[in-house]
């Protein structure tokens, strides 16, 4: 069972529907025993950073998935929940401030600059179908390089050593990270990027599929 | 880098499609999944659900739209049109729509898009404009609303900035004088607003030839270029729309 995990901010239908269509057997929830006794975990981004993680925290959540991630179970961090693997945000924070992210990544998700190294003008939500380039993960195996997903967004990853994937706007951000062969996070929205997306959620299936058998 | 959007817009009335769709291959014409999957195999990068109902029931049968859409749609998605309150809004978002878009209700208290915001983030919350052209032939607009039956005499540029200003996170742009006429959009008017503000821009209203699509983002410098009965007549594919832009040196996601 892959456990969708619910911090009670959004509808999260879309991601357990994306993830049924390609197979899996999704479940929408919230209960931290649930989601560290599943076999794989995806981490859905609805509202913001500093709000999820209170949520989270609140909730037990955090502590179940940094659990599950550690005991090698399968990952997949959606939009804010890639962002949420990193240790601070500005999200959320007061002014000048950030708040505290699970931590697995060293590293500030910050805002978008509105502008590039030219003092180009660029819209900032990061709003629309961008492609991703440099892939080098079997989450992207049967996803040409250039292929395009489905982003929203105000906020991005800083660059780390786990990135797997990177789109151009603004400045070139990380688009996807690994922090293993297993746990992974995208800054696009899988379930909202149609065949290509089904693609990416296909493959993490089956990395979650030969883990549990 | 980030593609041109290309958005078709249904106008949903007690959750069915009307103004007529004649669309080959359709097994219910009416039924807003459907057509909308079919946008998805044509490759249109989002879809919006215009509600025109009035009634309290007919709503009721909008959100129902929305919790399905969110199942079983592969794409985004924005309902507009009937947001009274931060309430109506919240139901909205909570059956699963990606986005919504606030016409009237925002120009009767801006505030509401500043919570709406903080709510359910930026990026869920379009700020739909009616415009007008100010008689005497300057380059003016006035904003309407209530389906564009009633003058505020607010300035359309102005309105859009204050709309970046209070949290919107695109606008959604409609010339009034162009709307249905097939003449192609206001390029003055898309391009002032355009340039106005910092967020994505969607044109809309007149779109009757592929040119009109090009222009709109060559000349207009919109983000995305919406269009209704082009698509739902079968005149144009959205992927024929996404070639032709191509052609033209626009980037899209084909």
């Amino acid at each position: 069972m892959i456990a969708v995990v619910d911090y009670r901010m959004g509808n999260l239908k879309s991601v357990e529907r994306g993830l049924r269509a390609v197979g899996a057997d999704a479940r929408i929830t919230a209960d931290p025993a649930e989601i560290a006794a599943a076999d794989a975990v995806v981490l859905p981004g609805v509202g913001a950073f500093g709000d999820a993680m209170r949520s989270m925290n609140e909730l037990g959540e955090s502590d179940a998935i940094c659990v599950a991630i550690a005991a090698g179970k399968p990952f997949l961090g959606i939009c804010l929940g890639m962002h949420l693997l990193f240790s601070d945000g500005v999200e959320g924070a007061k002014a000048g401030g950030t708040v505290k992210g699970l931590g697995l990544i060293e590293g500030t998700v910050g805002r978008m600059p509105n502008h590039d190294a030219q003092g180009v003008l660029y819209k900032i939500p990061h709003v629309g179908w961008n492609s991703i380039e440099g892939l080098k993960s079997r989450l992207f195996a049967g996803i040409p390089e250039g292929e395009h997903f489905y982003f929203t967004h105000s906020f991005a990853a800083p660059e780390s050593p786990y990135t797997i994937a990177t789109t151009e706007h603004s400045v070139r951000f990380p688009s996807a990270v690994a922090l293993s062969d297993r746990a992974f996070g995208v800054q696009f929205h899988p379930e909202k990027s149609s065949d290509a997306g089904a693609q990416v959620l296909a493959n993490f299936v089956r990395i979650a599929n030969e883990l549990a058998s | 880098m980030l593609t041109k959007r290309v958005i078709p817009c249904m106008d949903v009335k007690d959750g069915r499609v009307v103004k007529g769709v004649n669309f080959v291959n359709l097994r219910d014409a009416g039924d807003p999944i459907e057509l909308a999957q079919r946008y998805d195999e044509q490759k249109a990068d989002e879809v919006i659900f215009l509600d025109i109902t009035a009634t309290h029931e007919g709503r009721a049968t909008t959100v129902a739209l929305a919790s399905r859409a969110s199942e079983e749609l592969h794409l985004p998605y924005c309902v507009g049109g009937g947001f009274h309150n931060i309430d109506d809004i919240r139901t909205m978002i909570a059956a699963g729509a990606d986005k919504v878009s606030i016409n009237s209700a925002a120009v009767a208290d801006p505030s509401i898009l500043t919570k709406a915001a903080a709510l359910f983030g930026t990026q869920a919350i379009l700020c739909a404009i009616d415009a007008k052209r100010v008689a005497g032939g300057l380059d003016k607009w006035e904003v309407y609303v209530h389906g564009g039956r009633k003058a505020t005499g607010i300035d359309a540029v102005e309105w859009a900035r204050e709309a970046e200003r209070r949290g919107a996170g695109e606008i959604l742009l409609t010339s009034m004088d162009r709307d249905g006429s097939q003449d192609g959009f206001d390029i003055p008017l898309t391009r002032a607003i355009a340039r106005a503000v910092n967020i994505p821009v969607i044109a809309s209203g007149g779109v009757g030839k592929l040119e009109h699509f090009a222009e709109g983002i060559i000349e207009g410098e919109a983000d995305a270029v919406l269009a209704a009965s082009v698509f739902h007549f079968g005149t144009y594919t959205v992927r024929q729309v996404k070639e032709y832009m191509r052609s033209q040196g626009i980037p899209v996601r084909l």
